[in-house]
């Protein structure tokens, strides 16, 4: 076993995966990404942002229930705005039939993380989803 | 105050699949057009604005010079995703208003037909071996994976994060919204497509990120929109026909969203537009009750719901009972898209902002023709593009 990464920088696997943002110590703006000053007050420097964990559970706020997309993106899927708590985040709906009867507006969802695939060094990436967290 | 910038020539192309034409060709249809609308040539203008969004590295704005005129004018070639249009007419507009020259021309032109739909870019061979790279530190494209990046996903989340939020929506209101825009233009013999659909039709059409079917989605299209401006002491010079023709730019606004929590998880549509509304009912000195008419940015049918509230057309909220009041249908209080709207009329991206204004400036001249709103004094024309930038004008009729 090469271990596993993570589809992105701000997934933290473990114990008890969860995601981490960068959240500005002067407004308190959140981030997934890196950013060179603050997009909310424009405060920049050394430390200007720390990390901070989302909470794994939310609710939707928003779906969609995608049909069409580029190759290789198996479709449909449903991508999502989850409220964790205040903080926004992207992410798909998973372990969910797809469609309109089973994803709901305002439905409470949780964390999940599953592998998306292998390199060819054996190192299994691990990608992150909300799932339901009551039976639809 | 600097003095009021007019619209003294404005033309449109027809919009669909023009595959005779070029970018260069339709820029031209409608540059010629509009400069002969206006009575004008191109040797009376004193800057050029070409707004061209796939083009935006070739230099529409010097190619086009090369076909209708090389006077030596400064040439501003203008990128702004949907809101390209919009943005070459402000340059122009800014231009005349800053005193630089007394007209100018704007010109809007894309060939999108047969573009298919506005999707996510296409992936990549997933590497050998996992790399992080990008400022997610992704190892694989994010597409898909984390949510979607394609318009109509987009566009859909932010009509079902206003019902969320409001209440009151389902995938039929959406539809009917498509219904209204489809049968408005088949009163328009320069839209993409002059069919009426029926409700039926449009939820049973091919899904594409659900509620918005396909004719719930922007048509791509290939056309063309110009534009010249004027300052107001050089129109008291010209003929009581240029002058009675000509249409007011009351206001003209250009706004990109300002930071709000999830802004860039789901782009913000919201706040720059009516930022946008809010200034542009300041410049010009009217409200939204005062309008006889608004072609508004329906790239999705989820879209035009939300601009509804966005553009203060209902109370905060309310874009659900203002559509359900018959207001923005065309024989209503409130008529929106008339033009038949991005969804049918067309949407070729660049040219869509002067498009939107090309609508608008002929019911004020009662030159609409069949879809003529009677009596329109005052109308609002809308663009949204995302990352985001949003204009607003708005136009009036002239008083003689
Ligand atoms: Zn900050």
């Amino acid at each position: 076993m090469s271990g596993q990464i993570p589809l992105v920088d701000y997934l933290v696997l473990g114990d008890e995966p969860h995601l981490e943002a960068s959240e500005c110590t002067s407004c308190g703006a959140r981030y997934f990404d890196r950013r060179n000053a603050c997009a909310s007050c424009g405060a920049a420097g050394e430390d200007q942002f720390r990390s901070v964990a989302v909470p794994n559970e939310g609710q939707l706020k928003a779906f969609t229930i995608v049909s069409f997309a580029a190759p290789g993106v198996p479709v449909p899927f449903v991508a999502g705005v989850i409220d964790c708590a205040g903080t926004s985040v992207r992410g798909n709906v998973v372990n969910v039939e797809p469609d309109a009867d089973h994803v709901r507006l305002g439905m409470k969802v949780r964390l999940t993380t599953f592998a998306i695939g292998e390199d060819g060094e054996g190192t299994e990436a691990i990608g992150y989803g909300y799932e339901p967290m009551e039976a639809a | 105050m600097s003095e009021d910038i007019w619209i003294l020539g404005i033309h449109m192309t027809k919009f669909g699949k023009r595959p005779e034409s070029d970018v260069v060709d339709l820029a031209a249809e409608a540059a010629l057009g509009a400069l002969s609308d206006g009575g004008v040539t191109m040797g009376e203008m004193g800057v050029l604005a070409a707004g061209n969004l796939m083009g935006a590295a070739t230099g529409v704005g010097q190619m086009l010079q090369k076909q209708i005129g090389q006077t030596g004018i400064p040439v501003y070639n203008v990128a702004n995703a949907c809101a390209t249009g919009a943005t070459a007419l402000r340059t122009a507009i800014m231009a005349v208003r800053a005193g630089e020259c007394d007209m100018g021309l704007a010109v809007g032109v894309e060939k999108l037909a047969g573009a298919g739909l506005l999707s996510g870019g296409s992936r990549k061979k997933d590497s050998d071996t996992w790399e992080p790279s990008g400022r997610y530190g992704a190892v694989a494209p994010l597409d898909g994976r984390v949510g979607t990046e394609t318009m109509p996903g987009v566009f859909a989340q932010i009509g079902m994060e206003y019902g969320h939020t409001y209440g009151g929506t389902d995938f039929e209101l959406f539809a009917r919204i498509s219904e209204k825009n489809h049968m408005h233009s088949t009163l328009n013999p320069l839209a993409a497509y002059t069919k009426a659909m029926s409700l039926e039709q449009i939820m049973g059409d091919v899904m594409i990120a659900y509620p918005n079917t396909r004719p719930m989605c922007s048509a791509n299209c290939d056309g063309a929109a110009a534009a010249v401006v004027v300052s107001d002491s050089k129109l008291k010079t010209m003929s009581l026909e240029q002058q009675r023709r000509a249409v007011k730019v009351a206001a003209s606004v250009l706004t990109t969203d300002p930071w709000e929590e999830a802004c860039q998880i789901l782009p913000d549509v919201n706040t720059l537009t009516r930022n946008a509304a809010t200034q542009a009912y300041e410049q010009a000195g009217v409200g939204p009750d005062d309008l006889d008419l608004v072609e508004l940015h329906d790239c999705f049918a989820t879209a035009e719901l939300v601009h509804y509230d966005n553009l203060m057309l209902c109370e905060q909220g309310g874009a659900v009972d203002f559509f359900e009041s018959g207001a923005p249908f065309r024989d209503g209080p409130k008529p929106v898209n008339v033009s038949g709207g991005l969804e049918s009329k067309g949407h070729p991206i660049g040219a869509t902002g002067i498009a939107n204004i090309w609508e608008v400036c002929h019911h004020l001249r009662g030159e609409a023709g069949d879809r003529q709103i009677d009596g329109a004094q005052v109308g609002l024309a809308h663009v949204i593009g995302l990352g985001s930038a949003c204009g607003v004008h708005i136009l009036e009729k002239a008083a003689a």
